[in-house]
C-alpha cells in the first residue's frame, strides 16, 4: 500500500510542493556561496518573509503585491547581512546566527503586535498565491497529475533554476560573482570590486530566500505560525553544498528533501515509524556530502600532481 | 590590565548596554506598562529566593554548552553539532538510568559519563568527515542535529515511552539517579558544582596545558601551527571530541537535575545559546560562568516580566541577537580605539618635546 502510494503521481505532485520552499532557499544559498560568502541567515530570512508575506498580502489585499513587498524585505535582510560581514567585519556565521535569533524573537513580537496572537496569524486576513492547472499538460496521463495543479510559486521556483543557471554561467555579472568566489584577489586585480559583487549576491540571495519564505505562509500553508521555517534554511544550505552550489545540483538535492518530506507525510498514516523516515534526508545529505567532498578532494589532489 | 583588555571589556559592556537600550525602546513602543516591564526584567530575579534559584538553575546547562563550544571553536572549527550532542546526552542518560541498577552515588556519575561519551560521537562525526573527505563541518554538523532529533524522537516513542503518561514522555528516571535539590526552596542541584568544575578544567586545559596551547595556536593560525610542527588534525579532533563530551554531560546533567522524564521532542536551542556565551566569554572557559549567569538572569527576568506584564519573553532573544552582532563586529568602536591609540601617541610626543 505504501509502495503504491510512493509510486503514484499524487506523491510526485506533493514532492514538488514540499520542494518549493527549500529550492528557493537552496538557489539563494548557491548564489551567496558562489560569491564566497556562506548565507546561513536563510533560516531567519525565510521566517521573516513568511510573516511579512501574511502582513503585506493582507495590507495590500493582493497576494502578488504582498510577495513583491516581501521580496524587498528579503533583499534588505540580505543587504544587512552583507553590511555586517563586509563593512563591520563580523564573522559571517555569527552574523547569520544573530539574524536567525532576531528573526525568532521579532516574528513573535510583530505577530503579537499585529494580530494579538503569539502563535498563529488566523486573525489576519491574508491571501495566498493561487494554484493553476496547466492546459494541455494536465491531460497527459501521469505527467499531468504530477505537474498540473501546483501553486504558481512552485512553477516560478522551477523556472528560477534555469534563470539562476543562466545568470551565473551566461551573464557578465554571474561570471564576476564566480570569479570573486573562486579567487578574490585575482578578481580584484582585473578591476572587479569583491565587496560590491558580494553585496549584490547577498541581496539577490535574500530576495530568493524570501520567496521561499512567502510560499510557506502564502501557498504551502495559508497562515503564518511561529517557527514555521522549521530548519528549511539549514536544509537548503546543505542542499546547495551537496549540489556543488550549482542551480541544477541544488535542485536535484532539494527534490530529495521534498520527496523525503512527502514520504514522511504518507508514512505518518501507516505503520512504519515515521521518525526513522524523517531521518532519511539528513542521512542521505551527510553521506552524499561526504562522497561529493571526497571526490572533489581527490580531483584537486590529482590536479596538484600529488 | 593592558589597553587591549580594557578596550575589549568596554566594548562588551557597551554592546550589552546598546542591546538592552534597543530592547527597552521596543518595550516602550509596544507595551502599555513599559516602566513596570523594564523594572520586572531587571530586578525580577532578585525579588525572591525561588526566582534567584531559577537563574542558577538556568545557568547550569549554559555553563556546559558555553565551555564545550569555547573548546570546539578554539580550533576555529564551526562545529554546531553541540546541540545534537546535548540532546543525545539527555536521551542516553534516560536510557542508561532506566536500564541499569547501579548503587546511589555511582548511578548518576556513570549516567552522565555515558551521556558524555555519546555526545562525543555526535561532534566527532562531522570532524572525522572533514578529516577524511574535507566536507564542510558547518553543514554536516547541522545535519547531525536533525538526525539526532528524529532518532531520539523514535527512541522516545518506541522504546522509552511511558504508555500510562498522557503526553509523549519517557518512564520516570529512578530517584537514585536523579540529582536532588541542594538548596531548599529552589531546584538548584549538584550539577552546578559539576558545571563550574568543567569550566575551570576547561580553562586549565586551554591555558595551562601543552595541548591547549597548541589548540589556541591552531585556531589562530593554522598554517603557522602546522609549520611549527603541531599536528593540527589531531589537535582539532581532540577539541571536537572534548567539546562533544562536555555537551553530552551537560545534556545528562540537565535531564537528571531538572527533568525526571525525557520529554524533549524538538531541539532545545542550547547549541545556539552556547554561541552567545562563547562570544561574550571570548572563548575563555573561565569567563563562561559569568556569561552564563548574565544570560540566565536576563532570561529569568524576561520570564517574570512576561507573567506580570504584556511584554513577551521573546524580547530577550532579540537582545541576544543584537549583542552577538555588536560584540563580534570588529569595526564597532574601532574608530574609538584608533583615537585612543592616537591620543596616547600624541601625549607621549608632547612629553618628549617638553623634555
Amino acid at each position: 500500500m505504501i509502495v503504491d502510494a510512493i509510486l503514484s503521481p499524487e506523491f510526485l505532485n506533493n514532492t514538488l510542493r514540499a520542494t518549493t520552499p527549500i529550492l528557493f532557499a537552496a538557489l539563494a544559498s548557491a548564489i551567496a556561496s558562489k560569491s564566497g560568502v556562506v548565507n546561513m541567515a536563510l533560516e531567519g530570512i525565510m521566517l521573516f518573509a513568511a510573516l511579512f508575506g501574511v502582513i503585506f498580502s493582507a495590507a495590500f489585499q493582493s497576494a502578488w503585491l504582498g510577495l513583491l513587498a516581501t521580496m524587498v524585505v528579503g533583499g534588505f535582510i540580505g543587504l544587512f547581512l552583507a553590511f555586517a560581514v563586509l563593512k563591520l567585519k563580523t564573522d559571517e556565521i555569527l552574523a547569520a546566527i544573530a539574524i536567525n535569533l532576531i528573526a525568532n524573537g521579532a516574528t513573535i513580537l510583530i505577530l503579537l503586535f499585529v494580530s494579538g496572537d503569539r502563535g498563529i496569524s488566523s486573525s489576519i486576513n491574508s491571501l495566498t498565491i493561487p494554484m493553476v492547472s496547466l492546459p494541455v499538460i494536465e491531460n497527459i496521463p501521469f505527467i499531468g497529475t504530477v505537474l498540473s495543479n501546483q501553486n504558481i510559486l512552485t512553477y516560478i521556483s522551477l523556472i528560477m533554476v534555469v534563470v539562476v543557471h543562466i545568470f551565473l554561467y551566461k551573464t557578465p555579472l554571474g561570471l564576476q560573482i564566480r570569479a570573486v568566489g573562486e579567487n578574490k584577489d585575482a578578481a580584484e586585480s582585473v578591476g572587479i570590486s569583491p565587496d560590491r559583487i558580494r553585496y549584490i549576491s547577498l541581496i539577490i540571495s535574500g530576495v530568493l530566500a524570501s520567496m521561499g519564505g512567502f510560499f510557506l505562509s502564502g501557498g504551502y500553508m495559508t497562515r503564518f505560525t511561529t517557527g514555521m521555517s522549521a530548519g528549511r534554511g539549514f536544509i537548503a544550505l546543505a542542499a546547495s553544498a551537496m549540489g556543488g552550489n550549482t542551480p541544477i545540483g541544488s535542485f536535484l538535492v532539494s527534490l530529495l528533501f521534498g520527496a523525503a518530506q512527502a514520504i514522511s507525510n504518507i508514512l505518518q498514516l501507516g505503520t512504519l515509524p515515521h521518525e526513522l523516515v524523517q531521518m532519511l534526508p539528513y542521512l542521505t545529505t551527510l553521506i552524499g556530502l561526504g562522497i561529493y567532498s571526497y571526490s572533489r578532494m581527490k580531483k584537486r589532489q590529482r590536479l596538484m600532481g600529488r | 590590565m593592558n589597553s587591549n583588555t580594557k578596550y575589549n571589556i568596554l566594548r562588551t559592556v557597551l554592546s550589552i548596554s546598546i542591546a538592552l537600550l534597543i530592547s527597552f525602546g521596543i518595550i516602550f513602543l509596544t507595551s502599555k506598562e513599559p516602566v513596570k516591564a523594564i523594572v520586572q526584567l531587571l530586578t525580577g530575579p532578585l525579588q525572591s529566593q525561588r526566582r534567584f534559584g531559577n537563574v542558577i538553575e538556568a545557568m547550569i546547562p549554559l555553563i556546559f554548552t558555553g565551555t564545550g563550544v569555547s573548546i570546539m571553536f578554539a580550533a576555529n572549527e564551526i562545529n554546531l553539532a553541540g546541540e545534537g550532542a546535548f540532546h543525545l546526552g539527555g536521551l542516553v542518560a534516560t536510557y542508561f538510568a532506566l536500564n541499569t541498577a547501579l548503587p546511589a552515588g555511582l548511578s548518576p556519575l556513570a549516567t552522565i559519563l555515558v551521556a558524555g561519551l555519546f555526545g562525543m560521537i555526535v561532534t566527532a562525526i562531522p570532524a572525522i568527515l572533514k578529516i577524511k573527505t574535507e566536507s564542510d563541518v558547518l553543514v554536516s554538523s547541522l545535519m547531525m542535529n536533525y538526525l539526532i532529533l528524529y532518532f531520539s524522537n523514535y527512541v522516545l516513542s518506541n522504546i522509552l515511552r511511558d504508555p500510562k503518561a498522557g503526553a509523549v514522555v519517557s518512564f520516570a528516571v529512578p530517584s537514585v539517579t536523579q540529582f536532588s535539590p541542594i538548596i531548599s526552596g529552589t531546584r538548584i542541584h549538584v550539577g552546578l558544582f559539576i558545571a563550574i568544575a568543567v569550566a575551570i578544567l576547561g580553562y586549565i586545559f586551554m591555558y595551562k596545558t601543552k595541548i591547549g596551547y597548541e589548540l589556541r595556536i591552531t585556531g589562530e593560525n593554522r598554517d603557522f601551527a602546522r609549520y611549527s610542527g603541531i599536528n593540527v588534525v589531531k589537535i582539532t579532533l581532540i577539541s571536537q571530541l572534548l567539546g562533544g563530551f562536555i555537551f553530552g554531560i551537560g545534556g545528562g546533567v540537565e535531564l537528571l537535575g531538572m527533568y525526571n522524564r525525557f520529554t524533549w521532542t524538538s531541539l532545545l536551542g542550547y547549541g545556539w545559546d552556547a554561541i552567545i556565551i562563547t562570544t561574550l566569554a571570548k572563548k575563555n572557559p573561565i569567563y563562561v560562568p559569568f556569561a552564563a549567569f548574565f544570560l540566565a538572569y536576563l532570561r529569568t527576568g524576561a520570564s517574570i516580566m512576561s507573567r506580570s506584564t504584556d511584554v513577551v519573553t521573546e524580547i530577550v532573544i532579540i537582545t541576544q541577537g543584537i549583542i552577538i552582532l555588536l560584540v563580534v563586529a570588529e569595526q564597532f568602536l574601532s574608530k574609538y580605539r584608533h583615537k585612543l591609540v592616537a591620543k596616547e601617541a600624541k601625549a607621549e610626543l608632547m612629553e618628549r618635546e617638553g623634555e
